[in-house]
């Protein structure tokens, strides 16, 4: 844990993420001044009043009611500075919050898939959710007493100087004490803060996957089990926010501790000059208004302390989401990138090399060349790789070597944009987004007519099942596509991939959960329209791809035969092998 | 607040001790301006050196003091707030967990997520900060206004009348903005959600560069909760100034009558003062109050959030003891069992009936005809929507939730796999399984050879969501995971669908080895399920046709037609 350096560099960001806010920061600033400079003279006038208040027969009453009505109408200002700094500042803190979700947002868009592949989805959730809430709250009791503390603590000292020297040293001579106080609690919390927030996250995790995935806990009984892991993490999250919230709330007793020394001592001190002890000097009025500013000196150092506290946790979670959001983004489109317009389909790929993990080498040598209109199908067993080299192909993972050509242009060389724009793609892993059935299939084309989109429905078997649902194709499907069936989806899947009518296609497993009937069907469909069109297929059943142009077998990241499916049968090695399991 | 009290009943203890000793450490902050009252009265006015510092030392040992109190009293607080949103927590996460299937769809999981998350931590806040200062704040308020009293009844009137007065005021913001703030906890959901889906569906976004719709889409929502934040916020700024107004005011108005009545000798210049400074500290604490009012109405909305989730019945209830299965009975029956998903939805199942005495059977049928809803209501997913549904002789809803779980071992179509180790995956199926048990079940999933060349057995890591693993292996490690439950009905979901065909075939085979009493395998394909002792054929919600293979070949049009599709494809058999 980076307990110390976090913070600086920490600051320094937040600072920069307040820019765009300077003016209403600088309006609010001079708001809490008034305010909080009003604050200060109001009691001193309080004290004035008293100071005419002697005995029986000896008010100056005029006196009296002139300072009481002055103090009335600075009440009025400083509750209304009071009320337009807390306005602005709550403005830029809500402000704030929005730029930093919708950055965090914008980022996820841009960010690798390495890294959103490695880092727990509940995790990142936790980050812009969580972590972006318990900031703002601290920023907004940053502003909110931060600023004010500040300019009572200068005021009240200036005025305590201007009453009597000797109380106002003893306050200065007090001061450090509070300031240390604050300082040493400020320094534990922040190390519980951090290691608070990164338990929630894993905790968020830990929640995400247990809750998003409750069905399969169900079906095996398992809610006794999971409750346990999550009492395990919620028991450790209780005891180190036990720990934070302990130390942090220290510093209020603890200042305030230190406060009523210095009351104390102002009491004396103060006395002691009434008495004429240092020669004398102050009125008993004043020592009550020395008392008052005692009380407002300390206030601000206790509210400074507890912003503090509050701070550090605001800074500790600022800063996991800084994480996300300064994490190195995906390689952006170097300037000379090529816009493609729709491509011709001829797809080579010439001795790629890719791994995930870089210290082990996973594809090598990879070679495979698909012309215009050709369909070509990658088999092998589970894990050999057949996915990995679509990942490559939609440049979701960059080749560590080699080259992939599109059109004779490397694709390094092309906008992502375009390139995946040239690419449909229908995955295992059927994914819908909370939305209308329409508005899911129109996803890859949002200019389609309602015509085209149910005529693309009715080719691909979909329309039928979506015209049952209780409002046809505005059915908002809910959270994972609802409680459509696995091939349901997937038929969703096929339709939008289909209206967006690209000229290369990517079918990894994509019926893998559609019976064969419609699968046939779909295929029929698919068929009229991948004429003319390049294919990647990827699939275990044989079947679906018997009558592709050119099949590559797949075996620990290497193609190790290539050929039509007649030829690979005549050729008698591992593809002839597995054809003939098929059916043994 | 009902659920606080609730919740809280644990640590009444701790929780009844903070405040009270957060109120010792107020009645001595009370107590320091008759102290300042003497000083100035006593010691100044007899001009009395030795009283003056005797009165500074009783303000010091005070303050000692009151750090004393008030450490404890936070300490206190900070445990019943953390032991209450921990308790909290874990007893959602339970009542979530016996959410039925049809629940689950209905609540969401992000709205779930944010209740858990969030919600709790806005709970926790509020309690601590309630502990902590709502006890002290009134009772310094009250206190102060007493103290005023004594030290003189006609202008001690003056905080008494304005203290009402500004309670008004602040319970008025209070019911105003909490609603706002339930609000902001709910486009807080929608955010959530947002996220989340852009998580699980980055590759299809960026697959069709929507990347910008989406951020669009997000930053829509993500006003939407600016909005209601903002305003529930300008509102909560008005709270201080008005405070600050009021008690002011009072003030002033406290200094004139003093002024007045010093004038007529009533009053000492001493006691004035006291009085200011009683009236000084309940600003101080009013505008405390003030600031916990905002945190106690988030509290609260998100108190409301949860109570709502806990609020939900668990709409399926289960015996606590519950029939004994009749293992003579046929181990599956369906009467005239119906079934839709919604008020509104179309049947998903029309009038089955059937029994399985034992063996293997076949359900098969078009994507969308019924099959998983079929297999969903034998371990009691979800309900019938009317007939029964029978497990060795019973109907479901006569067995204990345990006794269904040891019947029944399923394979979902979805193999969802948790991070954790490959055993801890396995013992999902059975706690106390052996290791040997494990790798048998993995042999019969065809899962063992390669889960061996990955060289950790059992202790192989499975990362979140199994995504180090490939759809097929983590497809076989899903069967594992039920087969080494051992129960007497074992389903299996199209859970061969990501494994090659040789794959499938021995796994069947080994299968058919394990000795369940019925095995249920549903698939798609006339070739996974043409061995089986009976075959259901269902179309469209309906069962439409029942035999063996060769029966069905004549008998079912249906059954015929998904065959012949795979013998003109390529004859997988």
């Amino acid at each position: 844990m980076s307990d110390k350096k976090a913070p600086r560099g920490t600051v320094k960001k937040l600072l920069r993420a307040l820019r765009p806010y300077r003016g209403r920061l600088l309006f609010s600033l001079l708001c809490s001044a008034v305010n909080a400079g009003l604050s200060l003279y109001i009691p001193l006038l309080f004290g004035r009043c008293i100071d005419l208040i002697v005995g029986p027969h000896n008010v100056d009453t005029q006196g009296v009611k002139n300072k009481l009505m002055l103090s009335g109408a600075l009440i009025l200002i400083s509750a209304l500075g009071a009320y337009l700094a807390a306005a602005e500042n709550n403005r830029v803190t809500q402000s704030v919050i929005r730029d930093l979700r919708n950055g965090a947002f914008r980022k996820i868009q841009i960010l690798p898939l390495s890294y959103l592949d490695s880092h727990p989805s509940g995790d990142t959730l936790s980050r812009v959710v969580n972590d972006v809430d318990r900031f703002a709250d601290g920023l907004l009791l940053g502003f909110t007493q931060f600023f004010s503390g500040v300019i009572t603590i200068v005021g009240t000292l200036a005025l305590l100087f201007s009453l009597s020297w000797q109380v106002a040293l003893t306050v200065v001579l007090l001061t450090p004490l509070s300031l240390v106080t604050a300082h040493l609690i400020a320094h534990r919390s922040f190390r519980y803060f951090q290691r608070q927030a990164s338990i929630r996250g894993s905790l968020t995790a830990l929640t995400e996957e247990t809750v998003g995935n409750l069905k399969t806990v169900k079906a095996f009984g398992q809610e006794e089990n999971a409750g346990r892991r999550f009492d395990e993490v919620n028991g450790e999250l209780k005891s180190a926010s036990l720990k934070a919230i302990f130390i942090s709330s220290i510093s209020n007793p603890g200042t305030r501790f230190v406060n009523a020394l210095v009351y104390a001592g102002v009491a004396i001190t103060g006395a002691f000059s009434v008495l004429g002890v240092f020669g004398g000097g102050l009125t008993v009025g004043l020592l009550v208004s020395a008392l008052g500013f005692a009380n407002q000196y300390t206030k601000p150092f206790n509210e400074i302390s507890s912003v503090f506290a509050e701070m550090q946790n605001a800074l500790t979670c600022f800063s996991r989401v800084r994480e996300l959001t300064d994490a190195p983004a995906e390689q952006p489109d170097p300037p000379e990138a090529a816009e493609i317009g729709r491509a011709e389909g001829n797809v080579e790929l010439h001795d790629v090399a890719f791994s995930y993990d870089k210290s082990r080498e996973f594809i090598k040598g990879f070679n495979l060349s698909v012309r215009e209109g050709q369909k070509a199908a990658i088999v092998g067993t589970t894990g050999c790789g057949k996915t990995t080299v679509i990942n490559l192909l939609m440049r979701f993972y960059e080749i560590d070597g080699g080259r992939i050509l599109l059109d004779g242009t490397d694709i390094r060389d092309i906008t992502k944009k375009s390139l995946r724009g040239n690419v449909g793609m229908v995955l295992q892993d059927t994914w819908l987004k909370n939305a209308s059935v329409r508005e899911n299939l129109l996803e890859g084309r949002p200019d389609a007519s309602d015509e085209e989109m149910i005529a693309t429905a009715k080719r691909t078997h979909a329309h039928s099942f979506i015209k049952r649902l209780p409002q046809g194709y505005d059915t908002v499907l809910g959270e994972d596509g609802g409680s459509l069936s696995q091939g349901q989806k997937q038929l969703l899947c096929i339709t939008r991939a289909m209206l967006a009518d690209p000229n290369i296609l990517i079918l990894d497993e994509a019926t893998s959960s559609i019976d064969l009937a419609t699968e046939i069907k779909v295929q029929k469909a698919f068929d009229e329209l991948t004429a003319g069109r390049t294919c990647f297929i990827v699939a275990h059943r044989l079947s679906t791809v018997m009558h592709c142009d050119v099949i590559a077998v797949m075996d620990g990241g290497k193609i190790v035969e290539k050929g039509t499916h007649e030829a690979l049968l005549a050729q008698g090695g591992y593809y002839a092998k597995l054809w003939a399991s098929r059916s043994c | 607040m009902k659920l606080m009290v609730t919740y809280l009943k644990k640590y009444r203890l701790i929780s009844v001790l903070a405040p009270l000793f957060k109120m010792a450490e107020a009645f001595l902050e009370l107590l320091v301006p008759l102290v300042v009252r003497d000083i100035i009265d006593v010691g100044i006015g007899n001009r009395d050196a030795s009283f003056v510092v005797r009165c500074t030392v009783q303000l010091a040992v005070m303050a000692l003091l009151g750090l004393a109190f008030s450490l404890t009293a936070q300490y206190f607080s900070a445990r019943a707030a953390v032991g209450f949103s921990a308790d909290l927590r874990a007893q959602m996460f339970r009542h979530v967990s016996s959410f039925s299937y049809a629940k689950i769809d209905k609540m969401g999981a992000s709205a779930l997520l944010t209740r858990l998350t969030s919600d709790t931590e806005l709970a926790q806040n509020g309690v601590n900060l309630t502990l902590r200062l709502l006890l002290r704040s009134p009772f310094v308020v009250f206190g102060a206004v007493i103290m005023s009293f004594t030290v003189d009844v006609k202008s001690a009137l003056i905080p008494a009348a304005a203290v009402p007065v500004l309670g008004a005021v602040i319970a008025g913001v209070m019911l105003f903005t909490m609603p706002l703030y339930k609000k902001v906890q709910t486009k807080l959901d929608a955010v959530l959600g947002h996220v989340r889906e852009a998580l699980s569906g980055v590759r299809v976004i960026r697959a069709f560069s929507k990347e910008q719709a989406h951020t669009a889409a997000f930053a829509e929502k993500n006003d939407a909760l600016f909005s209601v934040s903002f305003f529930a916020g300008r509102i909560s700024s008005l709270l201080n100034p008005v405070t600050y107004i009021l008690i002011n005011i009072a003030t002033i108005v406290l200094i004139w009558t003093g002024a007045l009545r010093v004038q007529s000798g009533i009053l000492t210049q001493g006691a004035v003062v006291a009085l200011y400074n009683y009236m000084a500290q309940i600003l101080v604490e009013l505008i405390k109050l003030v600031n916990l009012a905002v945190t106690i109405s988030r509290a609260l909305a998100g108190a409301k959030r949860i109570e709502s989730v806990l609020a939900e019945e668990t709409d399926m209830a289960f015996p606590e003891v519950g029939a004994q299965p009749d293992f003579s009975a046929p181990a599956v029956e369906f009467v005239h069992a119906d079934l839709k998903y919604g008020e509104n939805a179309d049947l998903s199942l029309r009038d089955i009936s059937f029994a399985a005495a034992g063996g293997s059977l076949g359900v098969i049928g078009a994507t969308g005809s019924g099959k998983s809803s079929l297999v969903d209501l034998i371990p009691r997913f979800y309900d019938v929507t009317s007939g029964e549904v029978k497990l060795f002789g019973h109907n479901v809803k006569e067995y204990s939730a345990d006794m269904l779980q040891r019947l029944v071992a399923v394979v979902p179509q979805k193999a969802v796999l948790f991070s954790g180790t490959l055993r801890d995956n396995l013992r999902w199926g059975n706690e106390n399984a052996s290791d040997e048990e494990m790798l048998r079940a993995l042999q019969t999933a065809q899962a063992f050879s390669f889960v061996n060349e990955k060289g950790e057995g059992l202790d192989l890591p499975i990362e979140q969501g199994g995504r180090n693993l490939s759809g097929g292996q983590k497809q076989r490690i899903a069967v594992a995971r039920a087969l080494v439950k051992n129960a007497p009905i074992l389903i299996l979901d199209d859970s061969g669908s990501a494994l090659d065909a040789a794959t499938e075939k021995a796994m069947r085979a080994a299968l058919g080895e394990v000795g369940a009493k019925l095995v249920v395998t549903v698939s798609q394909r006339t070739g996974s399920v043409a061995g089986c002792d009976d075959i259901l054929v269902l179309e469209d919600g309906a069962l439409t046709a029942r035999g063996r293979h060769e029966a069905l070949l004549s008998r079912s049009p249906a059954y015929a037609f998904i065959y012949r599709c795979e013998e003109g494809g390529d004859g997988v058999v």
